[in-house]
């Protein structure tokens, strides 16, 4: 069950998308890493880096949440939040 | 294939694939829409270069005679206007405007069409509206002219019409593509909010999928023959073993999910593909259905090679690909078994192998959305091609009684209408353009319109061809473009179908090319050889008929020419 994921957990999860989605093999993100951190990270791959987050965990974000992402510490507690109420 | 996948596409080896140019206009963002298609281009191996222009600029791109857009020249134009644009754009309109909104977006786009076909030589690519009912008028805005709905399905309807004028545009049909998806799927809010962006990622796929396909048959890339199977593809059951009685098709068991898939390749073969049977059965039990049984959609007269014993399927679509005489690549096969799925696919890479799902019910919503079939023109002689194949089949037979070729092409008392490219002609001409890929010297596609253009212009004499022999009537199968210079004669196009190779045709043509180069009292001709992966057969072409190779043109003297013997004679 993904609800039992813990925060590690999630955020290993979150950087094989990460490098997945942005083609770095040697991305290696922590929870305070942002967009400024890593060069592919645009608005452009913001966008699939949500939708393969979404797909992976079976959650959705709304508008606001993916506007609202300061970190990688956030997105992952925002994906941690959902699974506990999913 | 998802978008991931496609945005890793980018990163591959485009350098050896077809390049086209495609500019990308859109009322909305189009980043992902770029990446898209550029990465879709390589499963067409298309390798897109691709011009974008700024965010929300249509009119000023093409009104503007001095933008990027003309600079870059390209071959297609991809116009994207969006139905959430339009939506704002409709609802900033006065109540009196809202009935004319549909015909103004119309004009609009046809003042955008003038000025681009005024400036440059491309194809324009238009995508139509998902219709979205905003139900400010509930389901009565069906009733009401004014309402969002009725302006938006007039719209998409108006398009249809336009494309028909406008031979150069082409409808990317982007609201079908979202009747099977539906507007959740296709459409992603935060997307949406957050890009301005009207497509999810995967329907993204969809969309930047179906215009590949729709450039694909431009240049020459498309299905012409449908294969199928026939016990469990065809109909529920093994006839030979079932027998007649017991199959399913029509009303016994589940017959109708077979009577669908019947009924859609009938409409096909109707429209031109060539429809083929091979199967693992003895050949007169695999016919008896088609000659006997009430409820086949499909006949005899329906197949144009049928063929049916216990040889491998291999040795047997390759005959059947020999007898059509067309590429492996211009074929889909229909077969229920995943085993013999997987021999094809492996001993014959280009055909297309539908990995059928396991109910038969699903066989025909699956094939009829992978849209195998796009063609990038239509004509009357399309209309049934089944007669000729048959006919074809009948000449094998008869060629192999006779011992020599010249007794076998004497036999078939050919004539040929010659005549310069006319009205009637013109639509076959500029499709044969279009589609030949092998006996095709310059491979130069050429439009309806472009052919009409020439046809009229002095500096071009034009030959088309017909042939009838003793088993039927061919049609139009050859056309010659011929550019006058100044002492001599160029072949700029010499095309012919292949269908009639070793008929002798090329010797007649080339008679009647010398025919013309006499009456204009010109005393050379000049071809060219122009190669590419698919038109090999007439790399020896012109050394074949005497010409002579200098500096990459080939040179005939019409003084001492020698008229070539032919079987064929002009009517």
């Amino acid at each position: 069950m993904k609800s039992e994921l813990t925060t590690e957990q999630i955020l290993s999860n979150v950087n094989e998308i990460f490098i997945d989605v942005l083609e770095n093999e040697d991305l290696n993100i922590s929870e305070n890493t942002t967009a400024s951190d890593i060069a592919e990270w645009d608005s452009l791959s913001h966008i699939a880096l949500v939708v393969s987050i979404e797909k992976f965990f079976k959650v959705r974000f709304t508008a606001k949440e993916i506007q609202d992402f300061k970190n990688v510490g956030e997105m992952c507690e925002g994906i941690r939040a959902k699974l506990l109420v999913a | 294939m998802d978008f991931l996948q496609l945005k890793k596409n980018l990163k591959k080896d485009f350098s050896k694939l077809k390049l086209l140019k495609i500019a990308i206009l859109g009322d909305s963002s189009t980043q992902l829409l770029h990446q898209a298609i550029k990465g879709y281009g390589f499963e067409g191996a298309i390798n897109f270069e691709i011009y974008e222009a700024d965010y929300d600029q249509i009119e000023q791109e093409i009104l503007t005679g001095s933008s990027g857009l003309y600079e870059f020249q390209p071959d297609y134009v991809l116009l994207s206007f969006t139905t959430q644009k339009l939506y704002s754009k409709f609802c900033k309109t006065s109540f009196n405007g809202k009935t004319s909104f549909a015909d103004d977006h119309i004009q609009l786009t046809n003042t955008l069409l003038e000025s681009i076909n005024e400036r440059i030589k491309t194809k324009v690519i238009y995508s139509n509206f998902i219709e979205i009912n905003d139900f400010v008028f509930g389901n009565f805005g069906n009733k009401i002219e004014s309402s969002f709905i009725f302006q938006l399905r007039k719209l998409n309807y108006e398009l249809m019409k336009l494309a028909i004028v406008n031979k150069n545009v082409f409808i990317n049909d982007v609201s079908s593509l979202n009747n099977e998806v539906g507007n959740t799927a296709s459409f992603d809010s935060k997307i949406y909010i957050n890009a301005d962006f009207v497509y999810s990622l995967d329907f993204l796929v969809r969309v930047a999928s179906n215009i590949v396909t729709i450039v694909l048959p431009q240049i020459g890339r498309l299905n012409k023959c449908l294969i199928l199977d026939l016990d469990n593809t065809m109909w529920g059951g093994i006839i030979g073993d079932d027998g007649i009685e017991n199959i399913q098709i029509g009303d016994l068991g589940i017959g109708k999910a077979f009577t669908r898939l019947q009924t859609w390749a009938k409409q096909l073969k109707q429209r031109g593909i060539i429809l083929a049977v091979c199967s693992k059965n003895t050949e007169s039990i695999a016919k008896e259905p088609f000659e006997k049984h009430p409820e086949m959609v499909l006949k005899l007269d329906d197949i144009s090679i049928f063929v049916a014993n216990w040889e491998s399927k291999v040795a047997n679509i390759q005959y059947i690909q020999s007898v059509l005489n067309i590429g492996f690549d211009s074929i889909v096969f229909l077969d229920d078994n995943p085993y013999e799925r997987g021999l094809i696919r492996n001993a014959l890479p280009d055909i297309t192998v539908p990995e059928l799902p396991e109910d038969p019910a699903d066989y025909l919503d699956y094939v009829r959305n992978l849209n195998l079939f796009e063609t990038a023109s239509f004509s009357e002689e399309d209309l049934d091609r089944t007669k000729q194949y048959q006919e074809e089949a009948k000449r094998s037979v008869q060629k192999q009684s006779f011992v020599s070729d010249d007794d076998y092409l004497a036999s078939l008392q050919m004539t040929s209408q010659v005549a310069a490219f006319d009205k009637f002609t013109i639509p076959r001409v500029a499709q044969l353009s279009q589609r030949s890929n092998q006996f095709n010297l310059r491979t130069i596609r050429y439009t309806e319109d472009d052919i009409a253009r020439i046809s009229e212009s002095s500096d071009f004499c034009t030959l088309s061809f017909d042939l009838k022999d003793t088993f039927g009537d061919y049609g139009l199968i050859s056309a010659v473009i011929l550019k006058r210079k100044e002492d001599y004669l160029f072949i700029d196009t010499w095309i012919m179908s292949c269908r009639v190779l070793k008929r002798g045709m090329e010797e007649f043509v080339l008679n009647c090319i010398v025919h013309i180069a006499k009456r204009n009292k010109i005393n050379k001709i000049v071809g060219e050889y122009v190669p590419t992966s698919k038109n090999g057969i007439v790399k020896e072409h012109y050394a074949n008929l005497g010409f002579k190779l200098e500096d990459g043109y080939w040179y005939l003297g019409v003084e001492k020419f020698e008229e070539l013997k032919s079987y064929i004679h002009e009517k």
